[in-house]
């Protein structure tokens, strides 16, 4: 994962509740067995709408995606995430995210920036107003502003996260730092555990 | 139904466990014997006691593996089926889908290169991942299960803590049989009372959903409790803790009993003897102590639980099937409001249609919610006695996996399907998620015994509506929404 700090750009507003991520990225592109080139299915079944807002020109080339709450519920599909990010964004601002999607996230450094829903209200609407607004999502401060709009708000990141988003550090790799804690865990594992020998 | 929710805030403070002799919850305790390493400001390191793949999430953790010349640390705890994917027709032909055959291939080679057990379309054990762990006894009380797929919450039924997880977190696994996982909070959803006869366990979840709305257990284990709960077979109970993800918990859990005892011993890796004596002994241990704090607690009236239907787009708009299509203004909150008008738009349905007057095109009979040998014999009671699939209806079945489908026939539920116009397919997700050629048509209406009605998760621009397997073979014969007492 490539270190994410500072992510500054313009965003689109997604105004909708409950986005799942069937409809982030549906499921005839989960064939694939490659982790790249999902930005062409996201939100495919939405885009044939020429109305839809990621077809409108004014919001070519946001970053940064700001939709109602409940971003990502159903599926643990990761590549809505993939598809996220490969469509060019890298922030996603909501009141409220599925808790497996933002997990997901947070491995791959696409930014789940979860606000009050005040101003996840404002925010859609500041950004529906005017396509241009840029805002900046700063990873060290935990904070989300419009400058132009003097406008100011936090999201929540643990410790543990915002050093690994920093960082760009991958989690096997911590996570190996305590193998022997592992090998001491599976020696004293209950013995009916269930085990599967060999090719099926 | 009467309901009372109470929200203990004061408990959730932090990750560190509850210590002492203080009484536990059922995830605590789960929770607690699987920590490897717990640092301040980091997240618990989980050990995983069973990890099941299938194709879908899984070869991008595969590729990470070989990138960074890593190896999978426990095959052996690690089990894969293909079922997204699969054809539920022909599976002794090839798979006419080149992208879906390629990807069906990728997974056995994967296995076969890491020395995962890996059970391949038409092979005797293949079927729905959340069908086989517990059908081959491998989902036992107070493990920890994952996969990379949401529905992972069904083997909570045993009383394990099972979730979905993405496919980097399944790269991790497979190289560490550990995760990283923050502290969820805890959730009692009390069914009290006795559900009314024709009441199914998928009624009672959707009811709950409905309850509490789609991120109503984000952040939280739920676990259920209540008589409605214990008097539930496991195949009940995993279609409940199956659906919590769509109330937002990523697990459910169901204190193991001896329900639970019964249905494991015997299985083909259900521990015998001696370590069927101990395990019992331990397992007994694992329910939640008297007197534990839930940090959230919902109670519902199972006496006043009806048949569901869903009405929407999500699995919170659901009604009972006696009720009409809400009208979106009857929504105080304005998203939800905004929300339903475009759902019953979506589903072409107008506000105040009665629900046994929407007609239906597809009956769908499947999926890791409702495929299992109990679902199949209630919807076939159903069409005991000749009853027929109305004209021009489309229904299927789709065993969840080659055991239930060998069960089935063994009984002769097939001819019963058969006679009465359903076809008889294949055991695989199928029309669940239409990643298969089992998919609806644009405008297409469905009565699915599935977990989501999301758009198009059943092909692009089909309507999906959640139901159990009763009321779905009930709709199939009457040709619009109907419970098994409706047909004449």
């Amino acid at each position: 994962m490539k270190p994410v700090t500072v992510v500054t750009g313009r965003a689109v507003p997604l105004d909708r509740s409950d986005v799942d991520t069937d409809q982030i990225i549906p499921s005839d592109w989960l064939k694939r067995v490659e982790r790249t080139g999902f930005g062409a299915g996201l939100f495919s079944e939405w885009r044939d709408d020429r109305d839809f807002v990621l077809n409108q020109p004014q919001y070519a080339g946001a970053t940064i995606l700001v939709a109602g709450p409940n971003f990502g519920t159903g599926s643990s599909r990761e590549h809505a995430v993939w598809a996220l990010l490969d469509y060019g964004f890298e922030a996603v601002v909501s009141p409220r995210f599925a808790d497996i999607f933002r997990n997901n996230c947070t491995k791959q450094g696409l930014l789940p920036v979860e606000v009050e829903p005040t101003l996840g209200r404002s925010l859609l609407d500041a950004v529906a107003a005017d396509p241009a607004l840029e805002l900046t999502i700063d990873v060290a401060r935990g904070t989300v502003e419009a400058p132009a709009l003097g406008m100011t708000g936090s999201f929540p990141l643990d410790e543990f996260t915002r050093d690994r988003l920093l960082h760009g550090w991958d989690d096997i790799g911590l996570t190996l730092r305590y193998r022997d804690d592992i090998t001491a865990y599976e020696g004293q594992r209950a013995p009916w555990l269930p085990t599967v020998e060999g090719a099926g | 139904m009467s309901t009372a929710s109470k929200t203990n805030t004061a408990s959730k403070t932090g990750t560190a466990p509850k210590t002492g002799t203080a009484p536990k919850t059922l995830s605590d305790k789960v929770w607690e014997r699987h920590l490897v390493h717990q640092a301040e400001g980091e997240p618990d390191l989980l050990f995983i006691d069973l990890h099941l793949v299938h194709e879908v999430t899984s070869p991008q953790a595969f590729d990470g593996l070989r990138l960074e010349g890593r190896t999978v640390r426990h095959p052996e705890l690690t089990v894969a089926t293909a079922d997204h994917n699969v054809p539920t027709t022909d599976i002794d032909k090839p798979v006419a889908d080149p992208v879906s055959a390629r990807q069906l291939e990728v997974l056995s080679a994967n296995c076969a290169e890491f020395g995962i057990t890996c059970y391949p379309m038409g092979h005797a054990n293949q079927g729905i991942v959340h069908i086989i762990g517990p059908e081959l006894g491998l989902s036992q009380p107070g493990m920890t299960i994952v996969c990379g797929d949401s529905h992972t919450s069904t083997h909570g039924a045993f009383g394990a803590l099972a979730f979905g997880i993405g496919t980097s977190e399944v790269e991790h696994v497979l190289a560490t049989q550990t995760l990283l996982q923050v502290r969820l909070s805890t959730m009692a959803v009390e069914v009290e009372g006795d559900a009314p006869p024709g009441v199914t366990a998928k009624d009672i979840v959707l009811a709950i959903i409905g309850r509490i709305g789609t991120s109503g257990g984000m952040g939280h284990v739920i676990e259920y409790r209540g008589e409605a709960v214990r008097a539930l077979s496991m195949e009940g109970r995993m279609t409940m803790c199956n659906m919590s993800i769509e109330a937002g918990a990523r697990a459910g859990m169901i204190a193991p009993d001896d329900t639970t005892f019964e249905y494991l011993q015997g299985r083909p890796h259900a521990p015998t003897g001696r370590l069927w004596e101990r395990a019992l002994e331990d397992w007994r241990s694992l329910a939640t102590d008297e007197g534990a704090d839930f940090d959230k607690t919902v109670t519902i009236d199972a006496t006043a639980i009806r048949p569901h239907v869903t009405w929407g787009t999500n699995p919170a708009q659901v009604v009972p099937i006696d009720a009409e299509v809400p009208d979106p203004s009857s929504f105080a909150d304005p998203a939800e409001r905004e929300a339903a008008a475009r759902a019953l738009q979506y589903m072409g349905l107008t506000a105040g249609t009665p629900l046994r007057e929407v007609t239906v095109d597809t009956v769908f009979i499947g999926s890791c919610t409702n495929s299992r040998i109990e679902d199949l014999r209630a919807a076939a009671a159903v069409l005991e006695g000749g009853r027929r699939v109305r004209a021009g209806m489309r229904a299927l079945v789709v065993p969840g996996s080659h055991p239930v489908k060998a069960q089935a026939e063994a009984e002769g539920l097939d001819k019963v399907f058969v006679a009465a116009g359903f076809e008889w397919r294949e055991p695989g997700c199928s029309m669940c998620l239409a990643m298969n050629p089992d998919k609806l048509a644009v405008g297409e209406r469905c009565a699915s015994t599935s977990n989501r009605n999301f758009e198009g998760r059943q092909g692009r621009g089909g309507r999906t509506h959640l139901v159990s397997p009763a009321v779905a073979a009930a709709t199939a014969v009457a040709g619009h929404f109907a419970t098994p007492g409706d047909l004449a």
